[in-house]
């Protein structure tokens, strides 16, 4: 069996910042594993703008944003595979993979967990009725109208009012469907509002906010939707049905972190974020397992997965260079009072280099609150924030010497507070 | 003239209020910041918006269509028609970001352009364009 000093599983924008940072930190004997036919990951089909904007300090395109890191891999020769699936992963880190040349295995010293997320499937909602042909999530759709070519529909319901799906609302319209409704459970989006205003109010496209859909129509082909509204616990009310002409309704109802490589590795995952838990160095409870990007927690903004990405690229790095990093341990950070998770999920001081990225996501909307970090008792941490949402990941970067004043620190808390 | 628009620039989304009078700077209220008051402005007497979208490859395998986007943002009442007159246009690979597909579109003076690079097999699209890939090496020697 060929042994390899890393394997980073996946080549989208979080496995192609890796593999450069760890390249940068002087890994030669690296692969990169992609299943499908080209690298870029899902920005391939994110064929809209607003990608970049932190990272470059340009509004790209996703298909332009991972052009740019594939070029620095072309410019690295960093090797990688294409259409290569990873079947498995073990937890003494052999990766097993397959694709048109037969099956490869190789014995890693160090893994990048990096295979991103994929759609909450229409299977999960158990709207009554047939199962109509018509019905797709909005990231197959995108798939079709963008890389293959193909118009899913004409007559078009999206439920769900995520970024996706308002993405989609746009791009259907342009391509001369006529999408009739967003519709949201929650009493508000979880996209962003630029998007509302692009995507929705630019082309007159009603946003149905606290409404469900509840029947499908239609046996062979989707013919309709009943589309009701829904109480303050989110459950349907008799009497308000609507009934909504269709013959196509896309799906964005929340993305999922893919770890069924991590759990064959035995890798902790966490029941919030769906993805691992890890410490500091995105390390997670494997040694030598790193994870980043939407595999370890569903970001918006691709330019914070390639910030990710890079340093744990960097950390791999380290420990292929002899860190000796047992998994495990260090300081918890604990979310609370509306945050809803933090990752890392423990630091160890004595490893921080510079400084310690803690990201999260709050749990509600907050306008003119404070995000606080506490060490034990003592806040070492405030940041007046105007507005604060779910649909929004936060980041709360805290230097070295933070650490270094509060040795003996036993537990670390990021919360909201009140001005 | 009154108007009501949702500022986009931060993610405050701020409700706008705009005051339109003949020959005079639009006046805008609700706004909380210096952003809000030039986006409510340009918003309300000249909107653009980017167009992105796809146009259909010739030869097409493995993938389809190219991804494309207007060069500078266009007029906003224009951005449906210069979308549909994307759909009878066939371009073929190789293709670079930035590489012209349609010059001048719909006579608004900006160009449509590439975003991404393809390959002119078009099948390993994530290979380099000539580059002497050392994945070859590996490919052909999957060890088991």
């Amino acid at each position: 069996m060929r042994e390899i000093e890393l394997v980073v599983i996946g080549g989208g924008p979080a496995g192609l910042a890796a593999a450069v940072a760890a390249w940068e930190e002087g890994v030669r004997d690296l692969l990169i594993l992609e299943r499908e036919e080209s690298l870029g990951g899902i920005l391939n089909q994110c064929i809209h703008n607003g990608f970049g904007l932190h990272m470059f300090k340009e509004e790209l395109t996703g298909p332009e944003y991972a052009q740019r890191y594939i070029d620095q891999v072309h410019e690295r020769n960093i090797p990688y595979l294409c259409g290569t699936m990873v079947l498995d992963l073990s937890p003494g880190r052999v990766v097993t993979a397959v694709n048109r040349e037969g099956m490869l295995q190789l014995k890693a010293k160090s893994v990048v967990l990096a295979m991103g997320c994929r759609e909450r499937p229409k299977g999960a909602l158990n709207i009554p009725g047939d199962r109509p042909v018509g019905v797709y999530t909005a990231g197959t759709a995108q798939k079709f109208v963008n890389l293959d070519g193909y118009m899913p529909g004409r007559k078009v319901v999206i439920l769900g009012s995520g970024d996706i799906g308002l993405i989609m609302a746009r791009r259907m319209t342009l391509e001369g469907a006529e999408v009739s409704a967003v519709v949201e459970l929650m009493p508000y989006s979880g996209g962003l509002t630029r998007n509302i205003v692009q995507c929705l109010d630019d082309y007159d496209i009603p946003l149905k906010l606290s409404h469900t859909v509840t029947r499908v129509v239609g046996r062979d082909r989707l013919e309709g939707v009943e589309v009701s509204a829904v109480d303050e616990n989110r459950v349907p009310i008799a009497g308000s049905e609507e009934y909504i002409p269709c013959d196509t309704m896309l799906l964005s109802v929340g993305l999922l972190p893919e770890n069924e490589l991590s759990r064959a590795a035995a890798v902790e995952l966490s029941p919030v974020t769906g993805g691992a838990v890890v410490g500091e160095s995105l390390q997670t409870n494997i040694e030598g397992v790193f994870a980043c990007g939407n595999v370890l927690h569903v970001h918006d903004l691709v330019d914070f997965v390639s910030e990710e990405s890079a340093a744990a690229g960097r950390h791999a790095a380290r420990y292929i260079h002899g860190a000796a990093w047992h998994a495990g341990d260090g300081v918890p950070v604990v979310a609370e009072n509306g945050v809803r998770y933090t990752v890392p999920f423990q630091i160890h001081p004595g490893r921080v280099e510079e400084s310690v990225d803690i990201r999260f996501r709050v749990e509600n909307v907050y306008r003119g609150h404070c995000i606080a970090v506490y060490f034990d008792g003592e806040r070492v941490f405030r940041r007046k924030a105007r507005i604060l949402t779910p649909g929004e990941m936060e980041t709360v970067t805290l230097p070295r010497k933070v650490f270094e004043s509060h040795p003996q620190t036993r537990k670390i808390t990021v919360r909201i507070e009140k001005e | 003239m009154i108007r009501h628009i949702t500022c986009i620039r931060c993610p405050m989304g701020c409700y706008l209020t705009v005051r339109l009078e003949e020959g005079k700077e639009p006046d805008v209220f609700g706004n909380q910041c210096r952003l809000g008051v030039q986006y409510a402005r340009t918003e309300c007497t000249n909107p653009t918006r980017m167009l992105t979208s796809t146009v259909r490859l010739e030869n097409a395998r493995q993938l389809a269509m190219a991804p494309v986007k207007s060069a500078a943002p266009l007029p906003k009442h224009r951005v449906m028609e210069c979308a549909r007159a994307l759909k009878n246009i066939r371009v073929r690979p190789p293709l670079r970001v930035s590489d012209i597909i349609v010059e001048n579109i719909c006579n608004t003076g900006v160009d449509i352009i590439c975003t991404r690079d393809i390959a002119d097999n078009n099948e390993r699209a994530g290979m380099a364009f000539g580059q002497n890939n050392p994945t070859q090496k590996v490919r052909k020697r999957n060890e088991v």
